[in-house]
């Protein structure tokens, strides 16, 4: 197992992870903003940057993203040096000027003791910081209905076509992923709408409650065991408790 | 027929030349995109319709053809008489039938339509003799302008696929790479990595696939070498292709071009579907058991598909986006397999270093950087087209010798190198061998090959503003430092240019620069800083005079400059008038003329037009006053 240096503090790591998960495991806190353990890292963000070295490089170092960098044995890890700390300042003041109204950013500009950006400050604020976990999500569920459209300045997060998404299934993974909330739905028992686009809702049969969309009950038709979709979480995990209360012999759990 | 044996191979060779070696009378007819436009195809059409009417006799003996770049694009459309090898430039359809009746019949040279020496407007008769094709050394591009792309006989009879030949008859794969080695060869799309090094690193590689691509994405703004060699020569990327893959190991290959380059992907694609038939691409190459099978692959025009992980992001038909590579192509590349991917004219040159020796190809260059470079030369020069020289060129022999110094004469300032992650060379460094490392030791890089050359009427704030504007939509978007460091960066460069600097503005430049630098994920977002820092670096008081003076030294900020036309030597020739597009100018013929300060958007175009010296000056507004005085402050 790779034995590597992060902060001063010697770290044994598991073969074949990122740099970023082995310095949160060893308690060492590294900022992101694009960063999800439900997908594959991207490295779109910027502030998990680092600085790599090895005695032999020296003095010589390399910056690199923390959550695609893979471990290796015998690195020397700084993540906190001058140029490090200067650079996630920059990125975060480039991005507080993009976002300048949204908490998140705020707050970790606040961390790196900026209030106000020093940079021309986008006249249609934003929420959206294109970090990308919705649309990686979607990607990786297997729907891939939304994506990141146009280039450079003008990018977006979009369906195509900026039309209701013919391949979207209304599951809201893309608005539960997102880290400002610039992703808006509504749902009720009825009906759902996100990305402009109207779904039916299929109700749980024990609660009533409406909770998956019929487009992503189909869609998860022959993926997943039989019924499982049919009941809501909520009623699913009563059941599951009243099992386990049952199997214990029926006296209640204090 | 298939070829199918070393025999055959020689065999066909030797047929191709004999047919080759018949044509006493050859007209060849520059068919790339420049002379294309220009309107070459219309002569060609016209010569093979001349021809055609003509006895069968002559026809066997006489052949036109229609060839790929001659480089020389600034006076295209180009035609070039064999055997004597007389050029004769800009012609038309209605010159075919003189050249026909006089040099072709009589061996007459019609004057009018040779090039003429600049200097002395004497006329050139053969083009191994004009300096734009004098000092050249030509490797990649050796055959371009020779053969007609379309016939794979006539690419034979040049002595195309000798190479491949010989490193799939005589040769192991290692000893292949150890060829390529001893050649120095260092990728041309720019960062210069040794391709022997990366070509062992995919063959170690464990992968059950292989794959060799072909990086065709050249998408800076003045470069056009590769699109040259596809279009001229597409068989010396097959055949450095089919040497990589078998050196490496691979089966598959891509060539990866931008659909902006229609020609290319057709001249590409029909030299690929020849080279199938005749057993030199495909299954069971040449008889050897070897197979490797290329595709095409479209691009979008995406300029950051040039990355290469974008690039094979791309072709795997996902987004054209970068990912980080803290894992080597060689290792996980297409498809998450081992990949060698080179630039268009790394492959064109891998044929010749098989045929010729990698010793023949490192006798050329300087310590590191061997063999020849291909430069699209471009700008305020004489002579703008495609060149070739060896390594260690002086930027004063390109531009003074070879390019034939600045238009109108004007003094130089600077040459850009290397497209947008490039920079900006002043007057004191023409005397620099061009390499990999001196660029870049020098603040700029080799990068695709573009050169663009400025004269003193060049704004150099505003050239790294123009490359910013370029980037600005070029960037993919995926990364903070490089969307919104351009985003601002530009913002900054807009109030440079329109007299609304501020002091501090150069220190908050510089520190945007290094974000991007460090920050950015790939060469595209860290490079997009160079032409900045280099402007800066070289031409700091351009910057200092716009912030401070609100003054555009250069006289090219719209904002910041003002034209007056001064009485005394104004002969009222009535040139500013005609080119005036606002109509500012007041003044009958012969005499006094004057610019309407209220009507004037400072264009320039007057300034240019102006055959008298000190005639037509530029001012900086402010001294001026007015309406239009300095925006802003």
């Amino acid at each position: 197992m790779p034995r590597l240096v992060i902060d001063g503090k010697t770290v044994v790591a598991k073969e074949g992870t990122f740099l970023l998960q082995a310095a949160r495991e060893a308690g060492i806190d590294i900022p992101t903003l694009c960063e999800h353990p439900a997908v594959e890292p991207y490295g779109g963000c910027r502030m998990c940057l680092v600085d790599v070295t090895r005695p032999e490089w020296d003095g010589w170092s390399k910056m690199v993203v923390s959550c695609l960098f893979p471990v290796e044995d015998g690195i020397i890890v700084s993540t906190k040096s001058e140029r490090v700390m200067n650079t996630r300042r920059v990125v975060i003041d480039l991005l507080l000027a993009r976002c300048p109204n949204t908490p998140l950013v705020q707050k970790m500009a606040a961390e790196y003791g900026i209030e106000k950006t020093s940079y021309v400050q986008n006249p249609e604020p934003t929420d959206c910081i294109l970090c990308g976990l919705c649309t990686r999500v979607c990607d990786e569920m297997g729907t891939s209905a939304i994506s990141s459209s146009s280039r450079g300045a003008g990018r977006e997060i979009a369906p195509p076509f900026n039309e209701p998404p013919p391949d979207c299934i209304g599951c809201l993974a893309c608005a539960e992923i997102c880290p400002t909330g610039f992703i808006k739905y509504e749902t009720s028992n009825s009906k759902r709408v996100i990305w402009n686009k109207e779904f039916e809702m299929l109700r749980c049969p024990t609660c009533g409650r409406g909770h998956i969309t019929k487009a992503q009950a189909a869609w998860h038709d022959g993926k997943v065991p039989g019924r499982y979709f049919e009941q809501c979480d909520a009623c699913k995990r009563k059941a599951q408790a009243a099992m386990a209360v049952t199997l214990m012999g029926g006296s209640q759990i204090r | 027929m298939r070829i199918e044996s070393k025999q055959a191979f020689e065999e066909a060779v030797k047929a191709a030349t004999a047919v080759n070696d018949k044509r006493t009378r050859e007209i060849m007819v520059c068919c790339g995109t420049g002379c294309l436009a220009n309107g070459s195809q219309a002569v060609a059409d016209a010569f093979a319709q001349r021809i055609g009417d003509l006895g069968l006799d002559v026809k066997l003996s006489l052949h036109a053809k229609t060839t790929g770049c001659h480089g020389f694009c600034e006076r295209g459309p180009l035609v070039v008489l064999k055997p004597e090898g007389i050029l004769y430039t800009k012609v038309k359809p209605r010159d075919v039938d003189e050249i026909l009746e006089k040099t072709v019949g009589n061996g007459e040279i019609i004057p009018r339509l040779l090039y003429r020496n600049p200097e002395n407007r004497q006329p050139i008769e053969k083009y191994e003799e004009i300096p734009f094709y004098k000092h050249q050394v030509r490797v990649s591009m050796r055959n371009i302008g020779r053969i007609d792309p379309a016939s794979l006989d006539d690419a034979l009879a040049h002595g195309a696929y000798a190479g491949m030949a010989r490193a799939l008859f005589e040769l192991t794969p290692e000893q292949v790479i150890a060829e390529v080695r001893e050649s120095g060869l260092r990728g041309r799309g720019g960062a210069g990595f040794s391709t022997a090094r990366k070509w062992d690193a995919t063959r170690k590689a464990v992968g059950e696939r292989k794959f060799v691509l072909c990086n065709g994405d050249e998408g800076d703004p003045g470069a056009f070498k590769d699109r040259s060699i596809m279009e001229g020569d597409p068989h010396a990327v097959i055949e450095g292709m089919v040497i990589g893959a078998y050196a490496i190991g691979a089966r598959e290959g891509y060539v990866y071009v931008r659909d902006e380059y229609p020609l290319a992907v057709h001249h590409m694609n029909l030299a690929i579907e020849k080279a199938k038939e005749r057993g030199l691409l495909g299954k069971n190459i040449l008889g050897t058991g070897f197979d490797f099978d290329l595709k095409v692959s479209r691009g979008g025009g995406a300029f950051v598909c040039g990355e290469s992980s974008a690039l094979m992001r791309s072709i795997e038909g996902k987004i054209g986006e970068p990912r980080a590579k803290y894992i080597h192509a060689s290792d996980k590349g297409l498809f998450d397999l081992p990949t060698a991917l080179n630039n268009v004219e790394t492959w064109s040159v891998v044929g010749q270093i098989l045929n010729q020796g990698g010793a023949w190809f490192a006798s050329m260059g300087t310590k590191k950087s061997k063999g020849t470079k291909s430069f699209s030369l471009v700008g305020k020069v004489k002579n703008t087209g495609l060149i070739e020289l060896p390594m260690g060129t002086t930027l004063r022999h390109i531009i003074f010798d070879i390019g034939g110094g600045i238009l109108k004469n004007r003094p130089f300032k600077a040459v850009q190198t290397g497209g947008p992650s490039g920079g900006c060379l002043p007057a004191d460094k023409l005397d620099l061998p061009v390499d990999y490392e001196v660029l870049s030791e020098n603040g700029s890089m080799m990068g695709s090959g573009g050169m663009i050359v400025m004269d003193d009427r060049t704004c150099m704030v505003d050239v790294a503003r123009y490359f910013l504007n370029f980037l600005i939509d070029e960037s993919c978007g995926k990364c903070i430092p490089c969307r919104e460091g351009l985003k601002q960066m530009l913002h900054i460069f807009d109030d440079l240019v329109e007299g609304r600097g501020k002091p501090g503005d150069i220190e908050r430049i510089e520190r945007l620069c290094k974000g991007m630098q460090l920050g950015s994920l790939c060469e595209l977002g860290k490079s997009a800083p160079n032409p900045v820092l280099s402007t800066l670096q070289y031409f700091r008081d351009e910057y200092e005079a716009h912030i401070n003076d609100k003054v555009c030294p250069a006289g090219m900020c719209r904002e910041l400059t003002t034209y007056k036309i001064n009485h005394d030597p104004c002969t009222g020739c009535h040139m500013c008038t005609r080119v005036c597009p606002t109509d500012a100018i007041s003044g009958k013929p012969k005499e006094k003329h004057a610019i309407d300060q209220q009507l004037c958007i400072s264009c320039g175009s007057c300034f240019d037009a102006c055959p008298e010296e000190q005639c037509i000056v530029f001012l900086p507004k402010k001294d001026i006053g007015g309406a239009h005085a300095t925006a802003g402050n």
